[in-house]
């Protein structure tokens, strides 16, 4: 069967007044029904301009976008704004980061689910809506569902309006879910519940999800696959225990070495990567990731002139985009994550 | 966490913010009244001396200044006056005897009860200022809606132009223009005056007609860079963006989403500018010969006529004071979230 979302080549660019930024670059993907993968990377890697792509959001005077997005088969880039609509909220929802500001302040929750709701059910009466949102918000684990209804965003705790944020996406039964670092904003037992019931709501209504994070322990939580962005490129690409147990890109490292382990050597340093992500309207020659890379000694200068092709290492559709000659890289890919303790 | 208590659904919390909003209102008032009273007699002025004809002595102005009762300690002068506003005062003889609640006193110039100038010109500067703000808020939202939709284009431009001219020019200049074209070269409208709409609303509006448009001309520009500028900085919030990730069209994102989050600022500033236009437009009561209350309020100062000034402060004051009290009311009505506090 076909993937449900297919990304290929995806390219998005800014047009600003210093030049243009190139924030997507050569992405490409599958994800699947009832499957997660999550994008991981530090700020500024190109995550938010890829979940945006996703749902046709970028503005059109601002951004172009390439490349080729399929949902259930049909193309996304280039389609007219009103087949984007029809698609937007039906098809593929979105989770934002932060539901404070996500959620419109004058509005009681319950209206702007409902909003959602009739945009794609024109048809829906009033009763049949007020009973599915409040059906919705139950089932997202919001006690007293008929009295939040009518409850303004300003009035609930964190955690409940990042779950009404996810009825709101779950409203019309979508078959893809992106998620932008869904838990940022939360408290960590919070956070732990709010992907708990995006794994329960995966497994009930087999949804696909894209999920976007900078939190490497939320990768370990929900992924079943992992794609490693910076600078808008990716990394590397693999099954999540793939990546996170034997990652192979040195950036995928240093991500692990700055996360802080309950299991690794208490001894170990966190150890964060050196410098700062590169400014986009002046990339480094090369691979993009070379003037913070600590591993390119063995390589020389093809990792300032050449930029690496994505290509397969191992089996298993395990996916690599380093210079670093295999037996070097296994080498100090044990030195670097048995230090660490990735074993998550 | 806080109950939710709307407007609605707290009587006892409503009827609270406006006993309290009545009260600092009250407060307001009497600061204002005080300092009014106070600067009065700071002035170095004798207010007799500007009213008693030519060929004046000093008994004649200390007969004067008796009758008028300028020679009391300023506290009785103060507290007569006061008083006289909530049960009514007797002025004696040269100054129509009785005087009944709410007395503002009897004008040292015009030889009137100033109750009956205020009921003569209150109602020429509402006249004046309700359907200009009408037409200047109408104005200043189309323009900066349509210029934020229309952002960088000739369109943009060109309300940008209009702002930026409507915030540089005055109004007796303005004025003066549509009265030198419309009135003297093009005779398309009688020279402007006051007629109460309730006698003829054909010749009121055609009198009042043009101090609406210069007045909205001026202050639409304001309102125009203002809600342009909300506008613009609603858009990238991230409620807009999660409107459209519903799958909403353009026009409902704007009109339920945008445009009532931009429209907050707006009511704020049209409610202080009403309350401070109504309070007295003498520039455009001068521009146009027409006798509202900022005019009154001039030449009361001018003459010294200290009942008409106190008079014509304290309504300007109520105004403004009654403006505030609406903006707040709308502000909880537009954004639930000052409803907690």
């Amino acid at each position: 069967m076909d993937p449900y979302l297919r990304v290929t080549d995806l390219r998005v660019d800014f047009t600003s007044t210093d030049g243009m930024v190139r924030a997507v670059d050569g992405v490409s993907f599958t994800v699947e029904r009832g499957r997660t993968l999550c994008v991981v990377g530090e700020s500024g890697a190109g995550k938010s301009s890829l979940a945006l792509a996703l749902l046709g959001l970028h503005d059109p005077r601002r951004a172009t976008v390439a490349g080729e997005i399929t949902v259930a088969g049909h193309g996304l880039v280039g389609r007219p704004e009103a087949a984007l609509r029809r698609l937007r909220g039906r098809d593929v929802a979105m989770i934002f980061q932060d539901p404070l500001s996500a959620l419109h302040p004058y509005h009681p929750v319950g209206r702007q689910i409902a909003e959602a709701y009739r945009v794609h059910h024109r048809r829906a009466g009033r009763a049949e809506t007020r009973r599915r949102v409040v059906e919705m918000l139950d089932r997202v684990g919001i006690s007293q569902p008929d009295r939040r209804y009518d409850q303004y965003p300003h009035e609930l705790s964190g955690g409940l309006r990042q779950r009404a944020m996810i009825a709101m996406a779950l409203v019309n039964d979508p078959a893809l879910l992106i998620a932008d670092e869904p838990t940022a904003a939360l408290d960590v037992t919070v956070q732990a519940q709010i992907l708990e019931l995006l794994t329960d709501v995966q497994a009930e209504y087999g949804t696909a999800i894209v999920l976007i994070t900078h939190d490497l322990g939320v990768v370990g939580q929900v992924a079943d696959d992992v794609l490693v962005m910076y600078a808008g490129r990716v990394m590397e690409r693999g099954h999540a225990g793939q990546v996170l147990r034997t990652p192979q890109h040195p950036y995928t490292w240093g991500l692990l070495a700055s996360v802080p382990s309950l299991r690794g050597d208490p001894e170990a340093d966190l150890r964060p990567i050196p410098g700062l992500p590169p400014n986009l309207l002046d990339l480094p020659d090369g691979c993009v990731f070379h003037p913070r890379c600590r591993h390119t000694e063995p390589v020389g200068h093809r990792c300032r002139t050449e930029p690496p092709q994505l290509r397969a290492v191992g089996t298993g559709g395990h996916r690599l985009a380093c210079h670093l000659p295999t037996r070097e890289r296994i080498r100090r890919q044990a030195e670097e994550t048995t230090r660490v303790g990735v074993a998550r | 966490m806080a109950e939710p208590c709307g407007l609605g659904s707290g009587p006892s919390l409503m009827a609270r913010f406006l006993v309290k909003r009545i009260l600092s209102a009250v407060l307001t008032l009497f600061a204002v009244s005080v300092l009014t009273f106070l600067m009065f007699f700071a002035l170095p002025r004798d207010p007799v001396s500007g009213m008693c004809p030519k060929n004046c002595n000093p008994e004649r102005q200390e007969r004067v200044r008796q009758e008028l009762g300028l020679s009391d300690p300023l506290v009785d002068q103060y507290a007569g006056y006061m008083l006289g506003i909530v049960t009514g005062r007797d002025l004696g003889g040269a100054q129509g005897g009785r005087c009944d609640a709410p007395c503002l006193g009897w004008s040292y110039v015009n030889n009137e009860a100033v109750t009956d100038t205020l009921v003569r010109v209150v109602p020429v500067t509402l006249s004046i200022v309700v359907p200009a703000a009408v037409l200047w808020l109408l104005l200043g939202v189309g323009l900066g809606l349509v210029s934020a939709l229309r952002r960088g284009t000739w369109i943009d431009r060109a309300a940008i132009g209009f702002t930026l001219a409507g915030a540089s020019l005055q109004i007796y200049f303005v004025g003066a223009v549509l009265l030198l074209v419309f009135v003297y070269t093009l005779g398309w409208l009688p020279v402007p005056s006051y007629t109460s709409i309730f006698d003829d609303p054909v010749r009121w509006a055609g009198g009042l007609v043009l101090a609406w448009l210069s007045l909205a001309l001026l202050f639409s520009a304001g309102y125009a860079r203002l809600f342009r500028a909300q506008l613009l900085e609603t858009l990238n919030e991230d409620f807009v963006r999660t409107a459209r990730a519903k799958g909403l069209s353009g026009p409902a994102v704007y009109g339920r989403h945008a445009l009532r989050a931009a429209i907050a600022p707006v009511v704020t500033v049209a409610g202080l500018d009403v309350g401070a236009a109504l309070g007295g437009t003498v520039i455009t009561e001068t521009t146009f010969g027409i006798q509202g209350l900022g005019r009154t309020a001039v030449d009361a100062v001018r003459a010294g006529d200290l009942p008409t000034i106190m008079a014509t402060v304290l309504v300007a004051a109520v105004f403004v004071v009654l403006a505030n009290l609406l903006v707040d009311l709308l502000y909880a009505v537009i954004d639930p979230r000052v409803r907690l506090s």
